[in-house]
């Protein structure tokens, strides 16, 4: 029977077949649906970690106690993972241990573009790349076997397009797999100096290994057509280069890239008149067919920047560019995501927004949004879990050279969780005078509603020990603890004068869940539904655009009338537009 | 041959159901089907896109400019910003409805005007009111099954039983609903285009 499976549900159906028994992850575009697939199938422990790392390392356990284990993450995850990755590549592996990264061209949902390939390259182990989702399904099985047969860890190397495209998939069995026998071997699983040199050269003799296995793998095979245009290509770039050049250019199609099958590669440019290079991102295999000494056109046609297309490959290889219709600039305006209509944080950037000589370190989430206009409540954003590190090294070089300015670290609650607690640690210990925001949402947002230590849930639904940010807060030694409404604009003002006036660290959070979260019983409980209606009075509205500055995507401005209304079916009741009115024209709707 | 469906809209308004439904009632009619959707920040609130592509074997997950068949706009302006993916002989479908975005709502640009205009000068265009036929029938959510049933008369694959596609796909107790907007999608269309 054949599915139609984005790339992300084919892995996770390729590890329930595969005979996969552990699986971790921390939720991240566009890795995220990878462990929600896994955790369908009940034969795979699947588990949400509270970052990267702890994904990596937990799954890795699994491997070295003898069961087939897999990590995924997106690719920034992976710089978080890279601690354990580099030094577990040394050992091999007992049961199959696969990476999957999830890399994003074109930052869709990312903060940079990075090209994963080189983590294969740099960790010196295996890496396949899947071109779509059957591929996706059928290359876990092969990595999983590789990733046994030849003792190594394996990237799987997905982008973007490939974990959210669909494609049709043919579903088989699972291969139930028993775990294989653990018996202590310090040689080969402690990472010693002293055995890690030994590790160390095992490493490039399963390499060289490793490269045979790739000139022989059909996962690296070759389509004849016309010999004058040969292309080298991997991933959705050959999905795109098949359709531009069709029959009309033969093609050398990796699924394994690293370690290159060099042998391969030389006899496929031998066979051809102009050979291309068609890849994604970096120059990564051009680099080196290159550095072998075959002739080959890549990057100085293609560009290393962005997501790869059929247009751009067309129009940059054969000078083919198709007719289109042209609108006027003037009347398409750009449409930056936003916070949604009775997002909690709303509330909280409103005031934050308003406060002058304060740096604003922001995190990545649903909260970094609220840094764009007209909220304006965010100077900075790194990367995940670095709003309180950021804030803190700036209010000390601040303090140094006696500047007047105070900073602020803004993060969410499942990024507290991943490294923002180390952050704000760094922060207690060294006594910095930092305001430390922890916008708790009770779920992760951003990605789609993923449970966390947070949350009181488990990845599969079941109830577990509910982490109180609060309790962990003030056990850290913060002696300036506050936990708000930020739906209540003027708590939120007068804790974060509360807090800026301060000469101690502190921390303030907001605790309101996400306004498209379903809600637990316990939300419930503690928040009861959000379902009031607002609307303006239009005898009482003056048109002075107080709400609109507000951000609401709910809220509409009639230039003629000079009126502004509310589109009911979007208005979830948060009341922050009618606190801002200054005339009381924003009314709650009687039920 | 490969046809391409391109659906635009904002975050939130229904892209990626419609898009569901479309897909399955290819694959059951036995398409080769790829579908390339936008998940992540872009959806909150933001400009998104979901591509089809289907025929008897389809390659690229995207569409290249100037290669739509049917473009699918679930908003006027986000019409306009995706019109060069259209072939320029192909159709537009569009929902007569403004959404303002960040900039207009933060009041530094005005919604622009004259887009409809635009749309009907260059491109063979079929504008309709969903929001008000979704809301005659009870919930203005259901606009996007109202475009999907203009799709569906305009794809003439009448081979294929959309309405119990859509059965099986949506919520059991929107079932009724959605049924009925998918009708009135197409007979909107019989009416205006007949």
């Amino acid at each position: 029977m054949k599915k139609l499976m984005t790339g992300n549900e084919a892995v996770a159906r390729g590890a329930y077949e595969a005979g996969i028994s552990f699986a971790s992850a921390y939720p991240g575009t566009p890795s995220t649906e990878i462990l929600e697939n896994i955790a369908q199938y009940k034969d795979i422990v699947a588990e949400w970690a509270p970052n990267e790392k702890v994904a990596l390392e937990t799954a890795i356990g699994a491997s070295i106690a003898g069961a087939r284990a897999l990590a995924s993450m997106k690719m920034v995850g992976v710089n978080v993972a890279a601690d354990p990755l580099l030094t577990y590549a040394y050992m091999g592996v007992n049961g199959a241990l696969i990476l999957v990264s999830a890399d994003d061209p074109g930052m869709a949902s990312s903060q940079n573009e990075q090209d994963n390939r080189y983590y294969a390259k740099f960790a010196k182990i295996a890496m396949l790349e899947p071109s779509d989702s059957q591929e996706c399904k059928d290359m876990i099985k092969a990595a999983v076997k590789i990733s046994e047969r030849f003792d190594t860890s394996i990237l799987f190397r997905m982008t973007q397009r490939v974990c959210h495209s669909k494609s049709l998939v043919e579903l088989g069995e699972r291969g139930e797999v028993p775990i294989k026998e653990y018996v202590r071997n310090n040689p080969k699983y402690d990472a010693m100096p002293a055995y890690s040199r030994a590790l160390r050269i095992k490493l490039e003799d399963r390499l060289a290994k490793l490269e045979e296995f790739s000139n022989e793998t059909d996962l690296n095979f070759i389509e004849w057509n016309d010999r004058k245009i040969g292309i080298i290509t991997s991933g959705v770039a050959y999905q795109y280069a098949k359709e531009v050049f069709g029959d009309k250019a033969s093609y050398l199609k990796l699924g394994f890239t690293y370690p290159l099958p060099m042998k391969k590669i030389e006899y496929f440019a031998s066979q051809v008149e102009t050979l291309y290079v068609i890849e994604e991102l970096e120059p990564y295999l051009e680099e080196q067919i290159k550095a072998h000494g075959i002739k080959c056109i890549g990057k100085e046609k293609l560009p290393n920047i962005g997501e790869l297309s059929t247009t751009i490959i067309a129009k940059n290889l054969l000078g083919i560019e198709k007719e289109t219709i042209k609108p006027s600039k003037d009347k398409v305006v750009g449409r930056p995501p936003t916070l949604c209509a009775g997002c909690p944080h709303r509330g909280f950037f409103y005031e934050l927004g308003k406060f002058k000589n304060v740096l604003m370190a922001g995190d990545i989430g649903c909260y970094g949004l609220g840094g764009s206009d007209p909220l304006k409540g965010k100077d900075t954003c790194i990367c995940m879990g670095g709003s309180a590190g950021t804030a803190h090294g700036a209010k000390k070089a601040f303090e140094r050279f006696n500047k007047d300015m105070k900073t602020v670290a803004i993060m969410g609650d499942s990024t507290f969780f991943h490294t923002g607690i180390n952050g704000l640690i760094g922060i207690l210990y060294n006594k910095s005078n930092v305001v430390t925001c922890i916008l708790d949402n009770r779920t992760t947002g951003m990605t789609g509603h993923q449970d966390h230590p947070g949350t009181g849930y488990t990845l599969s639904g079941e109830t577990t020990n509910e982490i109180d940010i609060e309790t962990v807060v003030r056990a850290l030694g913060c002696n300036y603890v506050k936990t708000i409404n930020p739906h209540n604009l003027k708590e939120v003002r007068e804790t974060l004068k509360w807090a800026l006036e301060l000469d101690e660290p502190s921390v303030i959070i907001t605790r309101y869940p996400c306004a498209l979260k379903k809600y637990s019983e316990q939300d419930l409980k503690e928040f009861g539904p959000l379902k009031d209606k607002y609307y303006v009075d239009k005898e009482l509205c003056i048109g002075c655009k107080r709400c609109t500055g507000t951000g609401c995507p709910a809220i509409r401005f009639n230039k003629e009338e000079k009126k502004a209304s509310i589109e009911e079916f979007q208005c979830v009741g948060c009341s922050v537009c009618a606190q801002v009115c200054p005339k009381n024209a924003i009314i709650k709707k009687e039920v | 041959m490969v046809t391409s469906i391109l659906l635009v809209g904002v975050g939130g308004q229904g892209t990626i159901l419609a898009s569901n439904v479309l897909a399955k009632g290819l694959v059951e009619a036995g398409y080769d089907v790829k579908m390339s959707e936008v998940h992540g920040m872009a959806q909150r609130g933001g400009s998104v896109t979901t591509q089809i592509r289907f025929g008897d074997k389809v390659y690229a997950p995207t569409i290249g400019l100037g290669e739509a068949d049917v473009l699918v706009a679930f908003e006027l302006m986000e019409a306009l910003r995706y019109i060069e993916y259209l072939k320029p002989d192909g159709k537009v479908i569009v929902n007569n409805l403004e959404i303002p975005s960040a900039p207009i709502l933060a009041g530094r640009v005005d919604y622009p005007e004259g887009i409809l205009e635009e749309l009907q000068s260059k491109a063979d265009t079929i504008v309709i009111d969903a929001v008000k036929i979704a809301k005659e029938l009870g919930n203005e959510r259901a606009m996007n099954i109202v475009l999907f049933g203009a799709l569906s008369k305009i794809l003439n694959l009448d081979d294929i039983d959309w309405e119990s596609v859509i059965s099986s796909t949506v919520k059991h107790q929107y079932v009724d609903l959605n049924i009925k907007a998918y009708r009135a999608g197409r007979n909107i269309l019989k009416e205006q285009y007949a």
